[in-house]
């Protein structure tokens, strides 16, 4: 017999102003279970967890938590039946400690008036061995990196007796490793009877976890059973609703005389030494290496954020020197940075000024004035090109999704012609079908002749997508692989190794 | 490994005080009256209403937001309390004086926050606007003449003395009592910050809004709170100033603002909030009041010291921004080895 649900959502609808977000969904959650709901960005998902959460209502369909009925959800009843949400943004507070953004929500919940450090300190340390991590009480959060951010955050929800846990995206910004202790983390509350809702599109991650699988598809429920009656291309194939090859770049370009950027000895004191690679025309190189390893820095140098200090950057034989982001664009070079959300975009604007920002002066009239007309024609045009899912171009890119998000960052670079594109860790937080479209445009780009550089940890990507891959450990670069000639394994065991 | 020399070198009150050390010896160096018992008391007289306002600051900035209008209401809630009192004949002690100022001073931040809270507008324009209504309110129907003539109890108030002295030239000097106000309202604005609920909220608004929202705090209750506790203390300091200069000058304070904000920024907080601390502020006051008053013994033209103060402000805002960047990326590789 099954044991009775934790939560369960029967037929739930929702509209937003006349658009079906969900259609009829059904979602239980069993005490103590590892459920993922997956789906393409844009099928559902984050409605349905504001739903749960209690920070939108549902039109119809019953909603029913530990036996209690709700018609209409508010947060605090969520929180009070034990929903804590970890939403991708953490909800933390930057300026304050780790032991005090934890203690947070369980001081408000006391009511208290006055708080002592040491109480601060005891909460936060009943939070940290409840989470099984070290982390320094004391440090203020905006120090930390993304992962230990979300540590903070899981620890924070688990003080507050929670027996549900929703993730949002959690992996999305972590490295493996990071992502392999969260893992542990999320089956350690299983045995304390603590259910966790993991919403993903990484599809490794899901598999790995999961015993209950939940796909949406367009609002609607298109599976919902075990995880062993899913492989991965049947998990593709429910997502997407059709089939992705994960095919292997196969066009080598010829090599030309003069490469198109060479790096010889590049070195940045504490970032990276002695880099020396070349990159030609039409050939996608990955760099992969794990967090730290000097990758991220590397893209900063090459993009001029944070000039190296010593060695040459040639860019067609010619010698450049990079000092500033100025320096970068003028000599061709183009960075699609790793967090689009903070570096990336503007994220109030539409979708044609954060296309257009870089080539604004093309599109200036006479007395360089910018015509409103022209910029957005070039934003439709934009969206045609990279099949940009988004209603017009005048929509703010924060109501995008992030693969679409990424393709208007892409639109801006592209449109500024440059002959070596960096990207760092171009579809982090990106569905699988927006991936693959991604890597579709790259590779177009490539074969038109522009140098694609790709710095990302997620190996598939740099596996199926390069024709070379270079390791970067320690803030060197260690191994360079064939791109047809390694597989996954290899590559996975001498990241790690 | 962060030593303990480290952390303290991150500290941002450690290098304000590192500079008002370097300061004092400069000046005493140049000239040895800066290190006498006049001056040193002159200093802290100088203090106590710049203090008083900036403590007030300190609590909006932290909370993310900025009071440009305290000035305003200060004048405007000693000028009303001025008046009243002679009007009435009051010849009571100074602590009703004081609470009648602040009530008024109250209201008149309440005025603030109800714009701020109840319409979501920013708060500097907010303030902007009040700031320019309550002088124009005061000049235009309360008055707008100087009054020398002031209650008895403010008159003794500003006679009132912790120590005196007489100097070996035979020149009085005096420790003004006013200073414990300062005292006072620096103990209670340090542990509301920090061992109040109240204070985390103030904190964690200025972090993040959103975030604090989630969490469950009021932000509307909060922020009338901030903005009213601005307008007490810019009632009390207000009130103090009149005394302590026995004339209420409609056209005083206003102006002084920037004075205030630059002391709070040099003291550590970020104008764009969540950090800041009351021992900071008071370094920070300490360094601009240092710095007027040691720019007169060193013979600097007045001018000259607003000149001063605003450099002051660009170096000491630049310094701990520039020695951060230094410090932003850790050694490549050992973070992998964790």
């Amino acid at each position: 017999m099954a044991p009775t649900p934790y939560l369960e959502l029967k037929d739930i609808c929702k509209d937003f102003s006349g658009v079906r977000a969900l259609e009829t969904a059904n979602l239980s959650v069993a005490p103590g279970e590892i459920r993922c709901l997956v789906g393409e960005n844009g099928s559902g998902k984050s409605t349905l967890i504001k739903i749960v959460a209690g920070v939108v209502h549902h039109d119809r369909g019953e909603i029913r938590i530990d036996g209690h009925s709700f018609s209409r959800l508010h947060p605090i009843d969520a929180i009070r039946e034990g929903i804590q949400v970890i939403f991708q943004d953490f909800s933390l507070f930057p300026n304050l400690t780790v032991a005090e953004n934890m203690a947070m929500n369980t001081l408000l919940a006391e009511r208290r008036r006055l708080v002592t450090r040491r109480r601060i300190r005891d909460i936060a340390g009943e939070a940290l061995s409840r989470l099984g991590v070290e982390l320094d009480p004391e440090a203020l959060v905006e120090d930390l990196p993304v992962a230990s951010k979300q540590l903070v955050a899981i620890g924070r929800a688990l003080l507050q007796n929670a027996r549900l846990i929703i993730m949002d995206e959690p992996t999305a910004a972590l490295t493996r490793p990071e992502v392999r202790r969260l893992l542990e983390i999320i089956r350690a509350l299983k045995e304390r009877n603590i259910a966790t809702l993991f919403v993903s599109h990484k599809l490794d991650e899901v598999m790995d976890v999961s015993e209950q699988i939940t796909v949406l598809r367009n609002g609607r429920v298109v599976a919902d059973e075990p995880r062993a009656a899913f492989d991965a291309a049947r998990l593709v194939f429910c997502m997407t609703g059709r089939r992705i090859a994960q095919a292997r770049r196969s066009a080598v370009p010829e090599r030309t005389d003069t490469p198109l950027l060479s790096l010889r000895h590049l070195s940045r004191k504490g970032s990276f030494r002695d880099v020396s690679f070349d990159l030609w025309p039409g050939e996608i190189l990955g760099v992969t290496g794990l967090l730290g390893s000097g990758r991220t820095e590397l893209a900063l140098a090459l993009f001029g954020m944070e000039p190296a200090t010593e060695g040459e950057i040639r860019i067609e034989g010619r010698e450049v020197s990079i000092r500033s982001i100025h320096d970068a664009l003028r000599n061709g070079l183009g960075y699609v940075p790793e967090d689009r959300l903070t570096e990336g975009l503007f994220l109030s604007k539409s979708l044609a000024d954060n296309a257009a920002a870089g080539t604004a002066r093309d599109l200036a009239g006479r007395l360089g004035l910018l015509p409103p007309r022209a910029v957005l024609r070039f934003g439709e045009d934009w969206i045609r090109r990279l099949r940009i899912a988004a209603p017009s171009a005048s929509v703010p890119v924060r109501n995008l999704s992030g693969g679409n998000q990424q393709r208007v960052v892409l639109a801006r670079w592209i449109a500024l012609s440059p002959k070596v594109l960096v990207l760092n860790g171009p579809t982090v937080g990106v569905d699988i079908g927006s991936k693959s479209e991604i890597h579709a445009i790259l590779e177009d780009l490539a074969a038109k002749g522009m140098g694609i550089l790709i710095m990302s940890d997620d190996i598939p990507e740099v596996l199926h997508n390069c024709n070379r891959i270079l390791l970067m450990k320690r803030g060197r670069i260690v191994e360079e692989f064939d791109g047809a000639a390694t597989d996954e394994n290899e590559l996975a065991r001498k990241l790690a190794g | 490994m962060p030593s303990r020399w480290n952390m303290l070198w991150k500290k941002n009150e450690f290098l304000v005080g590192l500079t008002i050390l370097g300061l004092c010896l400069f000046v005493g160096s140049v000239n040895s009256a800066f290190w006498s018992l006049p001056n040193l008391f002159d200093l802290l007289r100088s203090s106590v209403v710049l203090g008083i306002f900036a403590l007030g600051a300190l609590v909006v900035i932290v909370s993310g937001g900025i009071d440009v209008s305290f000035t305003a209401v200060a004048v405007l809630s000693m000028y009303i309390t001025t008046k009243l009192l002679l009007a009435w004949g009051y010849a009571g002690p100074f602590l009703w004086i004081c609470l009648l100022s602040c009530s008024i001073g109250l209201c008149l931040g309440l005025v603030n926050a109800l714009f701020i809270s109840a319409f979501r507008l920013p708060t500097l324009i907010v303030t902007l606007g009040t700031m320019s209504a309550f002088r124009g309110f005061l000049l235009a129907f309360i008055g707008s003449n100087h009054i020398s003539v002031l209650p008895q109890a403010m008159v003794a108030f500003s006679q009132w003395d912790l120590l005196r002295g007489r100097t070996p030239d035979g020149v009085l000097y005096s420790l003004p009592g006013a200073v414990l106000f300062l005292f006072g309202a620096a103990l209670f604005t340090w542990a509301l910050l920090r061992y109040s609920m109240l204070g985390r909220g103030i904190y964690a608004l200025g972090g993040d809004a959103v975030a604090a929202e989630r969490v469950g705090f009021s932000l509307s209750r909060i922020q009338f709170f901030i903005y009213g506790y601005v307008g007490v203390l810019a009632g009390l300091g207000g009130i103090i100033h009149t005394s302590l200069s026995r004339m209420a000058n409609p056209f005083d304070l206003v102006g002084t603002e920037m004075n205030v904000l630059a002391a709070v920024v040099l003291g550590g907080a970020r104008i764009t909030g969540g950090h800041g601390s009351v021992p900071g502020t008071l370094l920070g006051v300490g360094l601009v009041v240092i710095m007027n008053n040691s720019l007169i013994l060193l013979g600097v033209p007045s001018y000259w010291q607003r000149v001063a103060v605003g450099l002051l402000l660009l170096a000491g805002t630049a310094a701990p921004i520039l020695l951060a960047r230094t410090r932003k990326r850790p050694h490549a590789g050992e973070e992998e080895r964790s």
